[in-house]
């Protein structure tokens, strides 16, 4: 193995933090989304307008931003409401907010609105037909969703969702700022300490390409199998 | 509006962080993010223009490494390509003897070249999706007049392709907007170094990143509104009739 002046393992160890980030923001970001995009289409007034204020506000600003907004505005915040608790109904509790927590939370809440922006899309371009078609079978709406809706929707959401995912991918890099250590910082510091920046950052900048490329290669397949019935995949273009 | 009034005199009477002095700090943050947004932006267009009819030519030892650039930069994050300009700079042989150094020695320069590779590498992209979409009948229509390949870039493909690349490089403006924030990283006073210089000097986070994140969202708004002022009148040819 590479030992990279000792730092080698560390670089690996941080390689791991930010694959689990990524996946676990990830995992929260789909649900956030399907949660925006069912609220963007409600006929409901407030739900719908608290939907496009969300998607409006998280993408009209920039990530670095709001992560350190919730990042360092979170444990204030946390801080402030455990005391009104204390100070009202007598419970003592205190919640240190976990950098790794505060990133996920963070990274998902961002790529939530971005997904909800695709997941709309994906929803509107399924025909009215088929979930007609379901309900006539007397699905219920849940089964019709998990049957009908939502692998019909995928064939659509999946070129958005490869794009989200890349982006998000790349995103992870900022909790390295707001003191998380994912492979970025670890480079980071080992270049101050070394002054060798080539040869922490290189290996770094290959993994997340691998990371990229093997992800690419993934949804490639994903996307043929959700294109089935439908002809050649042509939708997917990078 | 008396009782508005009132409220918003309450509101600033109390307030220590909002001063001349801090607002300062955010109007210079302000300048040095825009300078540096659309100075990487101008540059990395005037690159970008001649690498996308690169990347869609037929000779791969042209093709490929235009293609290599954008895969690399387009893969790894900008921190890390901030990092490797700010950091290598000085590796190169008599940097710091040169006169340039005045110039790298600020934190401004390696910044502005990595947002600019960045940039140019997601255009070039734009750019070549959108004259490799050139409709066939408008080049059989040149070709039909006898232009050669150059007049017909100039005259035919180019100017259809920028057209119809404006919706996505609308959105690369705003994305270098929002991603120019990691430059406070690197010691410069951008609006995200500011914010946080207030953060950490008057230890309160929801003033000072709320404050920033409302004039990012107007800056934003306002790409949005000149970007769909450009389409509706550069693309008007594209609506559908009596719309």
């Amino acid at each position: 193995m590479i030992d990279l002046q000792g730092y080698g393992p560390r670089l690996l160890e941080g390689a791991m933090v930010t694959i689990e980030l990524a996946v676990l923001s990830l995992i929260l970001a789909v649900i956030l989304g399907l949660l925006t995009a069912s609220a963007k289409l409600s006929r409901n007034r407030l739900i719908h307008g608290i939907g496009t204020l969300y998607t409006t506000l998280v993408r009209g600003v920039p990530d670095l931003v709001l992560m350190m907004l919730l990042f360092y505005g979170g444990q204030i915040g946390i801080n402030m409401l455990t005391d009104q608790l204390y100070y009202a109904f007598d419970i003592d509790i205190f919640i240190n907010i976990n950098a790794f927590v505060a990133g996920v939370i963070t990274i998902g809440l961002i790529f939530g609105a971005y997904m909800g922006e695709t997941f709309r899309g994906a929803f509107q371009a399924v025909e009215e037909g088929q979930m007609e078609a379901a309900r006539a079978y007397g699905m219920s709406p849940l089964l019709a969703f998990r049957r009908v809706r939502f692998p019909l929707m995928m064939r659509h959401a999946l070129p958005g969702i490869g794009n989200n995912w890349m982006v998000l991918l790349k995103t992870t890099a900022l909790v390295s700022i707001i003191g998380l250590t994912d492979m970025v910082r670890v480079a980071a510091e080992a270049t101050k300490a070394t002054h060798e920046p080539f040869m922490f950052m290189i290996p770094v900048a290959m993994i997340y390409l691998l990371i990229a490329t093997l992800s690419e290669w993934g949804f490639a397949k994903l996307t043929k199998r959700y294109n089935t019935g439908f002809g050649e995949s042509s939708e997917w273009n990078n | 509006m008396e009782q508005l009034n009132g409220w918003f005199t309450d509101l600033l009477s109390d307030n220590m962080i909002f001063t001349a002095n801090t607002l300062s700090f955010y109007w210079g943050g302000l300048v040095t993010t825009v300078q540096l947004v659309f100075l990487s932006l101008v540059i990395g267009m005037i690159l970008a223009v001649p690498l996308a009819i690169g990347r869609g030519s037929k000779r791969r030892w042209i093709k490929l490494p235009i293609y290599a650039y954008t895969y690399v930069f387009r893969g790894t994050p900008l921190l890390i390509q901030l990092y490797l300009v700010y950091y290598g700079v000085v590796f190169f042989e008599g940097i710091q003897d040169s006169i340039f150094w005045v110039v790298f020695k600020q934190a401004f320069f390696p910044a502005l070249i990595a947002f600019t590779l960045n940039t140019a590498a997601y255009t070039t992209e734009i750019f070549h999706g959108a004259i490799k979409n050139t409709a066939k009948g408008e080049i059989e229509a040149a070709r039909a007049y006898g232009m050669s390949r150059k007049l017909m870039m100039r005259r035919i493909i180019l100017p259809s392709a920028f057209r119809r690349a404006l919706p996505a490089y609308g959105n690369e403006v705003i994305f270098m907007l929002h991603a120019s924030a990691v430059a406070s990283v690197v010691t410069i006073m951008d609006l995200t170094g500011a914010a946080y210089y207030v953060y950490a000097r008057f230890y309160a986070p929801f003033d000072a990143f709320i404050f920033v994140a409302l004039i990012y969202l107007c800056l934003t708004f306002g790409i949005m509104f000149v970007f769909r002022k450009l389409e509706k009148r550069l693309l008007a040819h594209l609506r559908p009739r009596g719309a």
